[in-house]
């Protein structure tokens, strides 16, 4: 695609862009794809000269982007070039939805071609950070498996032959003011889309608009009505909050402000945050999850059990008087008690969004008793648009579906065929309607069986508004012209209000230049270039608890039912990593294993140990679920921190539509999912198959074995700690029989906080994204073939029953002492003068004993040829770094493509680089700021500052390698009161017999 | 000299002469129809070779992906191939090289055919390295040689070192093979009797013609060879087992290494040499050349080898005890107590208790338990060495990354390969070239009937 315009450059250098490609596209002999082609009647073309032939064109659609003939004008972000330099990349400030929410990130354009995501630091829901999805977001855009034509009936259609058809709709019901027309989204936080549902809506006053997307906010916002009477959002100040009581509230990773959440929550939790700053999470949670992971306390509860130990705690506080069975322990709920009560307005009780509207009232109930209202909790306006119940929403569709009172479906973006409770047979009442029309990236479940399917163009392909979590509103702006047919909803809705002649940025514009007639070009001009609006995040709402609330919750209360002694609850999750299946064609997500289980490519039924026990399953044995009359057959997985009475299974897998990567994998979990019980269900029988399925798991082993690996100390005694007692054992022997390398201006080096650290995985995506990483599928991933450079090792530690989980991110150690280097036999692994151990791919031959000496085992091997030239895919690729061939060594440099791109900016300059300049793709990404990279030489830089604190110590420093990569131990902050029902924690001690030896060898 | 040095046993109403033994052996060579069992054991060499050309190919095209290796465990059957080869390789220069300095004549009737299978072992394993390689294409990158770009190999890797020693080994046994061969090459180019046998065994027995002049200076070629080749017999494997012992890995970072793998080698040698003899004086009816006794002399080597490796794996884990160092009590109790347990448990099993029945001296001098005894070392000292290798790395320093290896068919495919191919070259040794040397035991026999006081 051409160059981004600046709006200096002015339409001269527009059109003396054009010229230059045309002239390019015509010197390379490359036919125009605009232009007609004279079809030549002898090309018969067999499947594999066809499949090339595609690739070529999706090459051309990259090189040729904007070959549709409109050139639009994009603003780049204020940090970068104002025009383009040829070979250097331009940053786009944008906004990407999760869950529909919108995330503003940078988008990362090499020569046109959207390669990399990075946080906006603007923008309220990113502040610099991404997540998983957030980074994979490029991958999406180059899948080759997205839609690319209008479809009819299976078979290519056009834009227009759509149209028509859609014409011929309205003609046929002509007068009928849009009686039978229903049009189904997911949740919608865009102003302009809004705005143009309204002018359909107008248009044909008797159409209505149905919302459904299975990972909604409807207990969140039911509740809100329940208490304060209204509809709103409810903001969490983690950063504000000394004392946080998460019931099944993941809210570090399943929820849409969660990159927010887990910034502002790091800020209270690292290694050196104050004493009395520091928080303390108390989590109640049936899955084990990242914030479960992150709490000081985790008791594992079942998930039916939340609503019964929300009221308890809340009786206890004297908050309510809402009477169900205690199922906490006293001790618990003392030590809650006594927290709250000396935090008051400084704490937070956070319900999942899984969890009943009365769970959530009962949480506002406590947090405003607690004075939390107005400090860590804010009430906002829905930043959703019409936040209706959309269970309810999609069961009237379904409803009206069945009684034929449905002519046209128009389905923006949803699955519904995929991702409907399966009590509402959605597919079968969708085939009673006579004209449907899917709009979607993908052909997936539900194009397949509507008449009519428009391929949606990707978020980073179109231009559109979103707002965040806290109702702030920020402008979409595309990364590159859509690769292929794609569509915008702004357009398809136009269509359907009668505009079809207004492209998708003029329909934005249009919306802006409406709302803000006064200034719109600036205005337009800075929230592109800043990647949000400025002042529209909403004043909070003051709003009264309902005077009828007690009575209210009292009804809505249910009491605890009687369970048989042995009811086994089934409990649906959004996958961590391909939510709700939408990315299920992902390679990377599939790829990037879930952070507590250590599975890629499936989901399976996470059980405890004890049921497993029970009925003597193991791993990967099949076992068949029952539930309300439905069954599915999955595999089981053993998970510590599992109630004994409760199957966890992720929903987004087994999906059959969802393109090459994504079919067939995992068991979709939808087909027992039902609308009266969506995420929890009682009753479940269970019984094996017999059977084994294969799964793929990152780590096959979960204790630390006595060793030294993950430090954590309590926050008593990290304060009490000197450097020889917890940190790093000072190197006594600097002997060496071999030379040391050069040392030059620089020492790169890195400190990962392991308090801070969530173990989301956003780093090993980023690095993913930046480094060209191949993907190796499911099958060499059992192998242990996986070629992340930096996984996240997770560890249990305790008893199995209630064990910890402990992250740790492992990138390469950059030794300074590299045992990699000295058994390399041709140099293919050598230190430069900056510290970094380089690998130097041209060299290797691959005997892999680099890789079996490295203790860290952080070194990938390329044991295929796993960059495979795929048409498209390989746009996505970073132009900066090598990619690499089969039978080579890779491993993490620190992104030396970084490091030199900042030293030539300086040297031009002619200064040294400060600190922060060089930010590594892992840093940049990582919600929690876990990460920091920066010079050794230079005295007064972040990293030596961590380096310099008693809880940094390097892992395995024993075997003094000297790594340039430490850590900083996790402090954990128990309470006092709890202290002995926990688990001790690790602290390092004289060694005792048969015990680690921390001396260096050479002392021995 | 006494029986048990291993003289020939002449059958009753024979009397071997010089003439008598050239013709058997020659006519190995020369004359005699070959036995049915060879024909069979061609064709299933052949095929075997075969497939080892098969899965070299598909590794070639494909990718060292098609084996089990993955991380952490990046090394496995390749490796495990490549030091149970180099062991074997030991034994044939062992016995011609050490023995001969040694003066211990029994030598004579199984130095000729232990070369060979030298050869053809180190020649397998010198494969070895070669193809686990992740671009096999440049392995000679390994080594130095003078480019533009001034890049020379990287001198602290064991890896560089074993190039060197197995090169050096593999040309010096050749050599002393070759040099071995010279008059009996010539003693075949006298016997041919067709003219393209004359020019071949004539051009390879470069103009011997058994001068006094030419046997002397043969004589002292000979011995300084040997004298040439017994250090290599030490330092070839001891360089092997530094390309562990130099890594950090727990289970290979440890000082005994040298000895401990030298002597495993001969120990896999030996058996090795006693597998192939067995058969080949059967079916090649050599049984007055290589006799009990010499069979019971390497079974007797053997079991002292035998005893020298078990002392090995006592040390082995007594270090890693009294060492107090975590990781190495880690590796030892995984060793024999983790998901390896069988194999390492067979590796006692084959290496240390039932090799003890060769205490027996009348099994030391029966070819059949000789020959199941030899199986059953190399199949233990097979397993030793992916024990060491695979078992070790399989766990190392951080849980999180330990992994197990499971072989896959091209694993196991690669292996079955190079033991049908060198069976198949061994196989070609016998049918071109005299697999007893006929020079060294004509003389031998010259000497013994001197001693005799006979007179032929």
């Amino acid at each position: 695609m051409p160059p981004p315009v600046t709006e200096a450059s002015g339409s001269l250098a527009m059109r003396a862009r054009q010229r230059f490609w045309r002239s390019l596209s015509e010197a390379e002999g490359i036919p125009d794809a605009t232009l007609p082609r004279p079809i030549d009647t002898r090309f018969a073309p067999n499947r594999r000269d066809f499949m090339k032939l595609m690739g070529a064109s999706i090459a051309l659609a990259g090189v040729s982007g904007c070959s549709h003939g409109s050139l639009e004008k994009i603003v780049p972000y204020r940090a970068g070039p104002a025009e383009q330099t040829y070979g250097k990349p331009v940053f786009y400030a944008s906004v990407l939805p999760r869950d529909g929410y919108g995330v503003g990130v940078l988008v990362e354009t090499n020569m046109g071609r959207p390669t990399k995501i990075e946080g906006n630091p603007s923008h309220p829901a990113s502040l610099g950070a991404t997540g998983v999805i957030e980074q994979a977001a490029v991958l999406e855009l180059w899948d080759p498996d997205r839609s690319q034509t209008v479809k009819h009936g299976g078979t290519i259609a056009t834009w227009n032959d759509f149209l028509a058809a859609l014409q011929a709709q309205f003609d046929a019901r002509a007068g009928t003011k849009g009686t039978g027309l229903r049009i189904l989204t997911e949740t919608i936080a865009s102003p302009s889309l809004h705005a143009q549902i309204q002018s359909v809506l107008e248009r044909f006053p008797r159409a209505k608009w149905h919302q459904w997307q299975p990972l909604n906010d409807d207990n969140l916002h039911d509740a809100a009505e329940m208490v304060y009477g209204r509809r709103l959002d409810t903001v969490c100040r983690f950063d504000r909050a000394r004392i946080v009581v998460a019931f099944d509230g993941d809210f570090l990773d399943d929820a849409p402000a969660s990159i927010r959440c887990a910034l502002d929550f790091a800020t209270r939790r690292h290694a050196h945050a104050a004493a009395d700053a520091r928080s303390r999470l108390y989590a109640f949670e049936c899955t084990p999850t990242l914030t479960g992971a992150a709490a000081d306390h985790r008791l594992p509860i079942q998930a039916a059990d939340v609503g019964a130990a929300i009221a308890q705690l809340a009786r206890a506080l004297g908050a309510t008087t809402v009477d169900v069975a205690n199922v906490l322990p006293d001790a618990w709920i003392a030590a809650i008690v006594a927290d709250l009560r000396a935090n008051r307005g400084a704490s937070i009780v956070v319900a999942g969004r899984r969890q009943p509207p009365h769970v959530h009232a009962l949480a506002h109930v406590v947090n405003a008793h607690l004075g939390n209202v107005g400090n860590t909790i804010v009430h906002v306006p829905p930043a959703a648009d019409d936040p209706t119940n959309q269970l309810a929403s999609l069961r009237d569709l379904v409803e009206a579906m069945n009684g034929g009172a449905i002519d046209a479906l128009l389905i923006l973006g949803a699955n519904p065929v995929y991702t409907a409770p399966a009590d509402l047979a959605f597919a079968s009442a969708l085939a009673k309607v006579p004209f449907k029309v899917h709009h979607g990236l993908y052909v997936d479940e539900t194009a397949d069986r509507c008449d009519w399917h428009v391929p949606a163009a990707h978020p980073l392909e179109c231009f559109g508004d979103l707002r965040a979590f806290d109702g702030t509103l920020a402008l979409q702006q595309p990364g590159i012209a859509p690769l292929y047919d794609g569509k915008s909803a702004h357009e398809l809705l136009a269509a359907l209000a009668g505009d079809t002649t207004r492209g998708n940025r003029e329909l934005v514009e249009a919306y802006w230049q409406r709302e803000r007639a006064s200034d719109f070009a600036a205005f337009n001009d800075r929230a592109l270039r800043e990647g949000i609006v400025d002042g529209s995040t909403p004043e909070p709402i003051n709003v009264a608890l309902r005077g009828d609330l007690a009575a209210v919750l009292a009804k809505a209360t249910p009491s605890q039912p009687p369970r048989a002694a042995d009811d086994i609850e089934i409990v649906f999750v959004a996958d961590p990593r391909i939510g709700d299946g939408r990315h299920a064609n992902n390679a990377w997500l599939q790829e990037l294993p879930k952070p507590l289980s250590q599975l890629a490519w499936d989901n399976a039924a996470l059980i405890a140990p004890a049921l497993a026990r029970r009925y003597g399953m193991e791993n990967e044995d099949i076992v068949e679920i029952r539930v309300g009359g439905r069954r599915i057959e999955v595999a089981a997985w053993l998970m510590p921190g599992v109630p004994e009475r409760s199957i966890t299974l992720a929903l987004g897998f087994g999906r059959t539509r969802a393109g090459h990567v994504g079919n067939g994998h995992g068991v979709d979990a939808y087909a027992i999912r039902t609308s009266d019980a969506p995420w929890f269900a009682g009753g479940v029988a269970i019984t094996r198959t017999g059977r084994k399925h294969a799964l793929a798991c990152a780590q096959t082993h979960h204790a630390m074995e006595g060793r030294d690996i993950v430090r954590t100390f309590t926050l008593g005694e990290a304060q009490a700690c000197t450097p020889d007692e917890c940190g790093t054992p000072r190197y006594r022997n600097e002997r060496t029989l071999y030379e040391t390398p050069p040392t030059g201006p620089y020492a790169w080096a890195m400190s990962i906080d392991l308090s801070s650290c969530i173990g989301c995985g956003a780093c090993t995506i980023a690095c993913q994204a930046e480094n060209n990483i191949p993907v190796v599928g499911k099958a060499e991933m059992r192998n242990g073939r996986e070629m992340h450079w930096i996984r996240v090792d997770r560890y249990y530690e305790g008893d199995i029953a209630d064990a910890r989980a402990l992250f740790q991110p492992v990138p390469c150690m950059q030794c300074e002492h590299a045992p990699c280097e000295v058994v390399c036999p041709v140099e293919a692994s050598v230190h430069d003068a900056q510290g970094i151990n380089v690998q130097v791919y041209n060299r290797c031959v691959g005997t892999r004993f680099c890789s079996n000496n490295c203790p860290y085992k952080v070194r990938r091997f390329n044991f295929f040829q796993y960059t495979d030239d795929v048409p498209g895919l390989d746009s996505q690729r970073n132009p900066e770094v090598t990619v690499r061939m089969r039978g080579v060594m890779e491993k993490c440099n620190y992104c030396l493509q970084r490091i030199t791109n900042a030293k030539i900016a300086a040297d031009v300059e002619g200064r040294r680089l400060r600190d922060g300049e060089v930010v590594t793709a892992c840093q940049a990404a990582c919600p929690a700021r876990a990460i920091v990279f920066g010079d050794l030489a230079d005295a007064q830089s972040e990293v030596n500052r961590r380096k310099s604190s008693p809880l940094d110590y390097a892992l395995l420093a024993e075997l003094n390698t000297r790594p340039r990569t430490t850590y900083l131990a996790r402090v954990t902050n128990p309470s006092p009161a709890l202290a002995q029902s926990t688990q001790q924690s690790r602290r390092r001690e004289a060694p005792p017999a048969g015990a680690v030896d921390t001396r260096p060898r050479a002392d021995r | 000299m006494a029986t048990d040095a291993g003289t020939l046993v002449p059958p009753p109403g024979e009397r071997y002469t010089g003439a008598i033994i050239t013709d058997k052996i020659a006519d190995l060579v020369l004359v005699r129809p070959m036995h049915a069992g060879y024909y069979v054991g061609f064709i299933v060499t052949a095929a075997f070779t075969l497939l080892f050309i098969v899965a070299i190919t598909y590794l070639f095209t494909t990718g060292v992906g098609i084996w089990g290796v993955a991380q952490p465990v990046a090394w496995a059957f390749a490796l495990t191939n490549f030091v149970w080869w180099v062991g074997i390789g030991h034994a044939g220069t062992f016995i011609s090289a050490f023995l001969l300095l040694l003066r211990q004549h029994w030598r004579t009737s199984v130095n000729r055919f232990a070369e060979a299978m030298t050869i053809f072992a180190v020649a397998m394993a010198g494969l070895m390295p070669i193809l686990h390689l992740g671009r096999p294409w440049f392995f000679y990158w390994l080594i130095p040689y003078p480019d533009v770009m001034n890049v020379w190999p990287q001198w602290r890797s064991p890896l560089v070192w074993d190039i060197f020693a197995i090169a050096t080994y593999i040309i010096v046994s050749i050599l002393f093979w070759y040099m071995g061969l010279i008059p009996d090459l010539a003693s075949l180019r006298d016997h041919a009797r067709t003219r393209g046998k004359q020019v071949a065994y004539g051009l390879a027995a470069l103009g011997w013609r058994g001068e006094a002049r030419q046997w002397h200076r043969f004589e002292t070629a000979y011995l300084l060879m040997g004298g040439l080749a017994t250090p290599l017999v030490i330092s070839v494997h001891t360089v092997v087992s530094l390309d562990f012992s130099f890594g950090l890995v727990p289970g290979w970072h440890s000082t005994i290494f040298p000895p401990y793998f030298v002597d495993g080698a001969l120990y896999s040698g030996f058996a090795m040499a006693l597998v192939l003899a067995v058969p080949m004086r059967k079916v090649f009816r050599l049984e007055d050349f290589i006799t009990r006794d010499h069979l019971a002399k390497m079974g007797t080597l053997m079991l002292v080898t035998g005893l020298i490796v078990a002392y090995s794996y006592m040390v082995e884990a007594f270090n890693a005890y009294y060492s107090t160092d975590l990781y190495e009590i880690a590796m030892m109790r995984n060793r024999y107590f983790g998901p390896y347990a069988p194999i390492s448990w067979s590796v006692i099993l084959c290496n240390v208790l039932i090799p003890q029945a060769l205490w027996s001296k009348r099994l030391r001098r029966n070819p059949l338990a000789l020959f199941v005894l030899g199986l059953v070392v190399l199949l233990g000292m097979w397993l030793e060495r992916f024990m060491i290798i695979v078992a070790s790395l399989e766990r190392d320093f951080l849980p999180s990354a330990w992994h197990m290896f499971y072989p896959t068919f091209w694993d196991l495919a690669t292996l079955a390969g190079s033991l049908g191919a060198f069976a198949f070259l061994f196989l070609m040794f016998l049918r071109f070239l005299p697999a007893i040397s006929m020079s060294e035991l004509r003389k031998d026999v010259r000497q013994e009937t001197i001693r005799a006081g006979t007179h032929t």
